[in-house]
């Protein structure tokens, strides 16, 4: 009834080009930014932002850039914790021995462009080896930089424990001190990458990566060249990690070693990408905000109940319904998270008034 | 639809879990959280000290009926020995009760590193006894957080001391060669800094192997110690990664007499499993050892009689069952310090930290609350938080710990220097102030 186009005219180009064709979804978003921006400071609590807002909307960020990478370009990863790892310590290493720079902004850019550099260096073998050997191959990745991180102890300051901690952070004379500062920050750079993302995948950029994804000798013979294409995907793709592994450290960890951004961080985000959707900006929220959301949900809701049981039994029976969870999205829709919403949003344009 | 209604039936249940957590309970409580593991690759270890904690806050309740009348709640968080889940837990907990979390202990050397930016900022101390950062012991610049017993630096200190006895002094020690197999995590790369230190000044070669999380794969590690036949391997292990070595050695015939765990590697879960492989085996004791000690008996009488024991009763006197207990006593005993000041009632953890930093507990008070025999005297001050760093050594005889040394007190000489370098380093990267402990009362 009220979820529908009809009698809204495009009069010329740019009305056509838009990112939301439709009012409605355009209201939508907009009503949602301005949420975020101004009634959820008013209204969260610390926790709220330090263990449900934050991790959700750095995680988004970096499951977008392995969307880009997997389910844009079709070239599978296995490295983003590493390539989060060097965004993060590239990132310290700029704060510390630069002081002067002592821009979160400039510091997260330089993280985010050193890990596009590392991500290109990786990408390089993605020419010649493709699917399960190229996720293997991204995996020695994984592998080559947590081991560098742990070894190399110019990286981390030779810190006896390998252990780095960061302080004082400020943007432009903002100082970054409460959870509410983290999380406006984090979230306008969220915003800001989510509306760079967005229209690169649509743009002759994004489409020369499906062109690549659906089939890689027609993509060339239509004069995609292969290897700029894909080695521009693991650049984006790194970037994006690489400013979500700044971020992570900085301003969710504030101290942390090689081993947050072990093999596990890796699997975490491409199962972000997996259950949220392939090949969705939407649905790398939606799969952050499962994986982040549901085990924390899980492990209090029993307490909310008031049903007291023992701190083991309630860590089995997150782990137990967490994964019937994910084998019962991934049955209902193979496709994601995201294709629900399109499927609700079809649903709604016939409401109340199926055919 | 049936998507956002149940998106928006989970947005109403957690908002009203969360206004739940945020309302104060009865008024006369200390809150205190326990961050835990009894489950993962940890859990073996975890389960006994949590259970060790839980008993002994339910001792003074049962007992005393709480902290001069103030009732201990007490809410445990199992952490699986993550960090990031760890600071959920931390973040979860802190603001319960009426005056907040009255400390913290994080039970994980990531985790204490992790809550050691953050105790500044929330006024909550951070006890991470026998483990976490071993600089951190300088009250001058972390005035939060209290290593109380010992930190690693000492616990590799006291392991060397015995190894030189043993060997007829520092100087005999010119040319051996010493292993250090490690977790691989914050936890197994501090004894690095001291025994580089201790390497240079007797001249035998250090060799650190790292094992990576969590520790069930080590053979190429052993063929390695087999290969270079080490005088002594030192052990930095933890859960599985314990009894995992001790088999490896075991398996490649490394004498384990002369394999020395440090304090978290030495208790049951880590010798058992490897049967009759871990006769032999030394580790370093955090002051206490396993045994039935005073304390015991109250807990039999009012928790284990009345069958309100978190654990099996056969279980209590164990390594770390016997940890949990201490852990949770110098918490208690730091918040009825802090009580004398503020008065009995319950307290904030800004308060709680100068009942922590006042903590002086004689041979006649440990006696009084039955730990005579597993602690030593301690006294804590604005400039040494870690407030003792004796231990002994101990060796598992097949059956039981032995306790095989006397006392042994780290040596200052060494670790001094060391902590005032990188707590000063510490301080001037983060560009904090320090305090001036002489002018602390």
């Amino acid at each position: 009834m009220f979820y529908r186009e009809a009698g809204q005219f495009k009069t010329d180009y740019a009305a056509d080009q838009q990112i939301f064709p439709i009012l409605q979804d355009r209201l939508f978003v907009l009503a949602v930014i301005a949420v975020a921006f101004l009634a959820v400071p008013a209204l969260a609590s610390p926790y709220l932002y330090t263990e449900i807002l934050i991790p959700f909307l750095i995680l988004s960020l970096a499951a977008i850039g392995l969307n880009i990478l997997v389910g844009y370009c079709g070239q599978v990863s296995l490295g983003t914790g590493g390539f989060m790892a060097v965004g993060a310590y590239a990132a310290y290493n700029l704060w510390l021995r630069v002081p002067e720079l002592n821009n979160l902004i400039v510091v997260f850019l330089f993280g985010g462009l050193m890990a596009a550099a590392v991500g290109i260096l990786f990408g390089i073998p993605s020419l010649r080896i493709k699917g399960f050997y190229l996720a293997v191959a991204t995996l020695a990745s994984q592998f080559f930089l947590d081991w560098m991180f742990a070894r190399v102890k110019w990286l981390t300051n030779h810190t006896p424990s390998g252990s780095v901690a960061v302080g004082h952070l400020e943007v432009f004379g903002w100082h970054i001190d409460t959870p509410a500062d983290r999380y406006l920050l984090i979230l306008g750079i969220v915003v800001v990458a989510t509306v760079v993302a967005k229209n690169l995948v649509r743009g002759h950029i994004g489409r020369s990566w499906m062109a690549i994804r659906d089939m890689d000798i027609a993509a060339e013979i239509i004069g995609f060249r292969p290897l700029r294409t894909k080695l521009t995907a693991f650049a984006v793709s790194s970037f994006f990690i690489g400013v979500a592994g700044a971020m992570w450290g900085f301003l969710r960890l504030g101290s942390w070693e090689p081993l947050a951004f072990d093999i596990n961080r890796s699997f975490q985000i491409l199962f972000m990408v997996i259950i949220g959707g392939l090949g969705s900006l939407l649905g790398s929220f939606l799969g952050a905000a499962f994986i982040v959301l549901v085990p924390i949900v899980l492990n209090q809701l029993p307490g909310w109940l008031g049903v007291r049981m023992s701190t083991a039994l309630l860590s089995h029976l997150e782990f137990m319904v967490f994964g019937a969870m994910i084998v019962f999205f991934l049955i209902v829709e193979p496709h994601g998270l995201a294709r629900l919403w399109s499927v609700a949003k079809e649903k709604l344009r016939l409401w109340p008034f199926p055919h | 639809m049936r998507l956002r209604t149940a998106a928006l039936l989970g947005a109403a249940i957690a908002a009203a879990g969360l206004t739940v957590a945020a309302t104060a309970q009865a008024q006369n409580e200390q809150f205190i959280p326990g961050l835990i593991y009894r489950t993962g690759a940890y859990a073996p270890n975890g389960i006994p000290f949590a259970n060790g904690v839980a008993d002994y806050y339910a001792l003074v309740n049962e007992r005393d009926g709480g902290i001069n009348g103030v009732k201990i709640v007490y809410e445990e968080c199992d952490t699986g020995y993550a960090t990031d889940r760890g600071v959920e837990c931390y973040e979860r907990l802190k603001n319960k009760g009426p005056t907040g979390a009255a400390y913290v202990n994080p039970l994980s050397t990531g985790i204490t590193f992790a809550l050691t930016e953050k105790a500044p900022v929330d006024k909550i101390p951070v006890i991470s006894m026998g483990y976490g950062r071993s600089e951190s012991r300088d009250g001058s610049v972390f005035q939060w957080n209290f290593p109380l017993l010992g930190t690693y630096w000492s616990a590799a200190d006291i392991i060397m001391q015995h190894i030189a006895l043993k060997e007829g002094g520092f100087d005999k020690l010119k040319g051996k060669k010493i292993v250090l197999v490690y977790h691989d995590s914050p936890y197994g790369k501090e004894p690095i800094a001291l025994l580089e230190q201790r390497a240079k000044m007797h001249g035998f070669t250090f060799t650190p192997m790292p094992v990576t999380h969590p520790g069930v794969e080590q053979k190429a590690t052993w063929l390695q110690i087999r290969q270079n036949r080490p005088d002594y391997v030192l052990l930095w292990g933890w859960g599985i990664m314990n009894s995992t070595s001790i088999k490896e050695a075991a398996a490649v015939g490394f004498p384990r007499e002369k394999l020395f765990g440090v304090w978290w590697s030495g208790a049951e879960p880590d010798v058992r499993p490897a049967e009759g492989g871990a006769k032999g085996y030394h580790a370093a004791m955090l002051q206490h050892g396993s045994g039935q000690f005073g304390v015991h008996a109250d807990l039999k009488k009012y928790l284990y009689d009345k069958g309100k024991g978190a654990a099996k009763w056969d279980e209590t006197g164990e390594v770390l069952y016997n940890r949990g207990l201490v852990n949770a006593m110098l918490g208690v005993e730091s918040i009825r310090k802090a009580q004398t000041k503020f008065g009995n009632k319950p307290l904030t953890g800004e308060q709680v930290r100068w009942g922590i930093e006042n903590l002086d507990l004689s041979a006649a008070r440990l006696k009084e609350l039955g730990f005579e025999g597993m602690l030593q005297p301690l006294k804590v001050t604005c400039s040494d938080h870690e407030g003792t760093r004796a231990g002994r050594i101990q060796q598992w005889d097949g059956a039981k710990w032995v306790v095989v040394s006397d006392w042994y007190q780290s040596d200052d000489k060494v670790i001094k220097p060391m902590v005032d370098a990188a707590a000063k380093k510490y301080a001037d990267e983060k560009k904090l102030s320090v305090r001036d402990c002489s002018k602390e009362g």
